[in-house]
């Protein structure tokens, strides 16, 4: 017998939340009750002024592999997922060559399989991501996938993005989209504004990603089919596709740490760590961001975790490649933003339930071997737990990170709220902020 | 604001403030006396080593910067990198590791990215960063020998000296800035160091050859090129930058000149005295006239002399003027 017992934390439900112990056995959740006599050989856990919940699920996770296994694997990804509470993650499928075929969504499966959390796959929408011939939407939803994106970069042709939700609607899976008119960002390395230009860079303005925004949000109209939208970085973009959604349109959308944590005048030495896309926006927009995360407006919080060779980012700025890491910071960033009255059920509801119901990972499926994420902690569900403390202080230390890259844009920053442990699977696989 | 070179790096004209630009011209001036000599070498930069650094190409400020760091005395040592560091496969960081190794006191940088002087620096806070040119962002001592340049000529202009009149001269100056100003590190600079002087700045460009953020600058934008010409007491020409994709910004070369172009023509509208400047290299018939290259009032070649005077002092201040007492 397997068991582990978390002890008097707050159990954050669905709607409400008490202080209670825990107990997992053989992989679920067994016993919820205000006190709990623990089985001998159990494994105890300390969760007193902590919160317990659903393990956290990241829609947005470039692992790399195969392809550019300096940067990540699927293996280190895991643990680095594992360290920030993560017990599933969604594999996006910008990887050489790109998931566009049953062949390489597998290859994936399977090495995400040996992890100790959950790998989800992503699923290409065109073959290679070129934007031109839909790839095998159809066999990959048989292997279990749910989501499909090129992102990296958006479906830039109206018409194939048409075709595809088209396509996607009777498969009962979900397109996701990177907004980005990439004829309007050009060759653009940071946010355009007075900034960029003094700075001599060249800008990728928000209106890229808005008219990108705007056309899928008519697409989705015309089809009827189901979006979700990647890391939405401008305040208009939150705006229009809220108000899609407030007229029923099956649209869902994520931001992502640094766009609600950092502004574009990061970029202002130059330092290429802070060069991702979208890019970091003005304060404005990422107030906007802050207010829509305070107000339960957003569906998830996603970490668009994008690990690159230290020697990538020493590079000019306008040579190195875009994405910074995420995976170790975002539950800790999500629950800063929140702010002082941080609500443990919307910091859950951000991290874990909305994005489970995005990526449809709250039942198992055997097919895929994953379990189920996001549940609502009772009796019975498959143990996938994360237990934050959100009292716990530390810093960023880009060289003890788990991840095989150290491109964080919060290195030597002072974090409020860590990840104390992570079960996936049943099994404890971070204790007291270790990998046990 | 920064109130001098010496000892610092040199990335930047944006925040210098006027004293630092004067220090630069006025200890230029004393190198325009070196530069007349029969032996034409100061003992300053004596056993310093300087680096030039291209991964651009370049032929008049590369030779000019060298000339001046010779004429100093410093030893130089000559990388070029015509082609990108990542097609080289080797990162900045490195390639100036590498540099650094060899023992330097300063670097000379010439990079097609915007920003890459202040990562060198960044990289080598130990040694002395020259910016001699970073992509669409800053050309530092362009600006300070287009300065430098109009100083000259309006001492002699006034039976004075450049020493003398400080930066008297600028006071009121009215200077045209004209061409692709978006996709220019020269405008950038020249607009720093002429409205940190006291001139006055006007702006003529096609919309689409303005910088996004000109509302911020301290300059007026004009829409009537004819009308500025008779204005100017100095109009700058740039090129138009087709390496950086202005010609996709204008719907051709031949509507730019009929536009934008100083042509015979145009430059009959200019003031008798007003002053014609073009960083180089020129577009000759594209932004600039041949005949009107060639003309008295024309000081391009001006430009290129004062080169080597202006980076001798800019190397001098930076790399001399820690305070080590090294005198000329």
């Amino acid at each position: 017998m397997n068991a582990i017992i978390i002890r008097q934390g707050l159990v954050v439900g669905e709607r409400s939340s008490d202080v209670a112990d825990v107990l997992i056995v053989d992989g679920q959740i067994k016993v919820v009750a205000t006190t709990i006599d623990a089985p001998t050989g159990a494994h105890e856990i300390d969760a007193r002024d902590c919160w317990v919940g659903p393990g956290f699920v990241d829609l947005h996770t470039h692992l790399r592999e195969p392809g550019r296994e300096a940067a990540e694997t699927i293996e280190s990804g895991a643990r680095a997922g594992a360290l920030g509470g993560y017990t599933a993650l969604v594999a996006m499928p910008n990887t050489e060559p790109a998931l566009d075929s049953v062949a390489l969504v597998s290859f994936v499966l399977e090495r995400g399989a040996r992890t100790p959390i959950d790998i989800a796959v992503a699923g290409a929408i065109t073959k290679g991501r070129a934007g031109e011939s839909l790839a095998p939407m159809a066999e990959m939803a048989a292997l279990g996938v749910r989501l499909f994106t090129d992102d990296g970069l958006g479906v830039q042709d109206p018409s194939v993005m048409r075709r595809a939700l088209t396509y996607a609607k009777p498969l009962d899976v979900r397109l996701a989209q990177h907004c980005e008119d990439e004829r309007l960002a050009a060759d653009g390395t940071m946010n355009e504004g007075a900034l960029s230009g003094r700075l001599g860079l060249v800008g990728r303005p928000a209106l890229a990603e808005e008219l990108m925004v705007m056309r899928d949000i008519e697409l989705v109209r015309l089809t009827g089919a189901s979006l979700h939208f990647l890391h939405l970085s401008t305040g208009r973009s939150v705006a229009m596709v809220t108000a899609a959604r407030d007229e029923g349109l099956s649209v869902s959308f994520e931001v992502a740490p640094h766009h609600f944590t950092l502004d574009e005048s990061a970029c202002t030495d130059y330092d290429p760590v802070f060069k991702v896309h979208p890019p970091l926006r003005a304060r404005h927009d990422v107030d906007a961001l802050r207010d829509a995360l305070r107000r339960g407006m957003v569906d998830a919080v996603a970490t668009d975790h994008a690990p690159h060779a230290p020697e990538l980012k020493d590079l000019a700025f306008d040579e190195a490649p875009a994405g910074m890491l995420g995976l170790e910071e975002a539950a800790s960033l999500t629950y800063q933003a929140l702010g002082a009255s941080s609500d443990p059920h919307v910091f859950f509801a951000l991290l874990s339930r909305g994005p489970a119901r995005v990526a449809q990972l709250r039942r198992d499926d055997h097919r895929v071997r994953h379990s189920a994420h996001g549940a609502r902690m009772v009796v019975g569900e498959d143990a996938n737990v994360t237990v934050f403390d959100p009292r716990a202080e530390w810093v960023v230390d880009r060289t003890m990170l788990a991840s095989r890259s150290m491109n964080t844009p919060y290195e030597g920053r002072a974090m409020t709220g860590r990840v104390r442990a992570t079960i996936a699977k049943g099994r404890l696989v971070v204790d007291e902020g270790r990998l046990a | 604001m920064i109130d001098t070179i010496r000892g610092r790096s040199l990335l930047s004209l944006d925040d210098l403030s006027k004293e630092a630009i004067v220090e630069v011209l006025d200890t230029a001036e004393s190198f325009v006396e070196v530069n007349r000599r029969s032996i034409k070498k100061v003992p300053a930069l004596k056993g310093r080593v300087v680096a030039s650094l291209f991964f651009e190409e370049s032929t008049r400020t590369r030779l000019s910067f060298e000339t001046a760091a010779k004429r100093l005395s410093a030893d130089v040592l000559s990388l070029a990198v015509a082609s990108s560091s990542v097609k080289k496969g080797e990162s900045l960081r490195d390639t100036i590791a590498t540099i650094d190794a060899l023992g330097i006191d300063a670097v000379v940088l010439r990079h097609r990215s915007s920003g890459a002087a202040l990562q060198v620096s960044r990289y080598v806070p130990h040694v002395r960063v020259i910016n001699g040119g970073d992509g669409q962002h800053q050309h530092p001592t362009q600006g300070l020998l287009d300065a430098f340049t109009i100083r000259q000529v309006l001492s002699e202009r006034h039976a004075t000296t450049g020493l003398e009149s400080g930066a008297e001269l600028f006071a009121g100056l009215k200077v045209l800035i004209v061409g692709d100003i978006r996709h220019s590190r020269v405008a950038r600079s020249d607009v720093a160091a002429y409205a940190a002087l006291g001139a006055v700045v006007r702006l003529c460009a096609p919309g689409t050859l303005l910088p996004e953020d000109v509302a911020t600058w301290p300059v007026t934008v004009v829409r009537d090129f004819d009308e500025a010409l008779g204005w100017a007491d100095v109009i700058g020409l740039l090129r138009l930058q087709s390496e950086r994709g202005s010609g996709a910004f204008v719907a051709s070369l031949d509507e730019f000149t009929f536009t934008h172009g100083l042509t015979v023509e145009r430059a009959r509208l200019l003031k008798p005295k007003a002053l014609i400047m073009h960083p180089g290299p020129m577009n000759r018939g594209v932004e600039i006239d041949s005949r009107v290259v060639d003309s008295s009032q024309a000081i391009v070649e001006r430009q290129v002399t004062n080169g080597v005077p202006i980076r001798m002092a800019a190397l001098y201040l930076s790399v001399a003027g820690s305070g080590e007492g090294t005198s000329l």
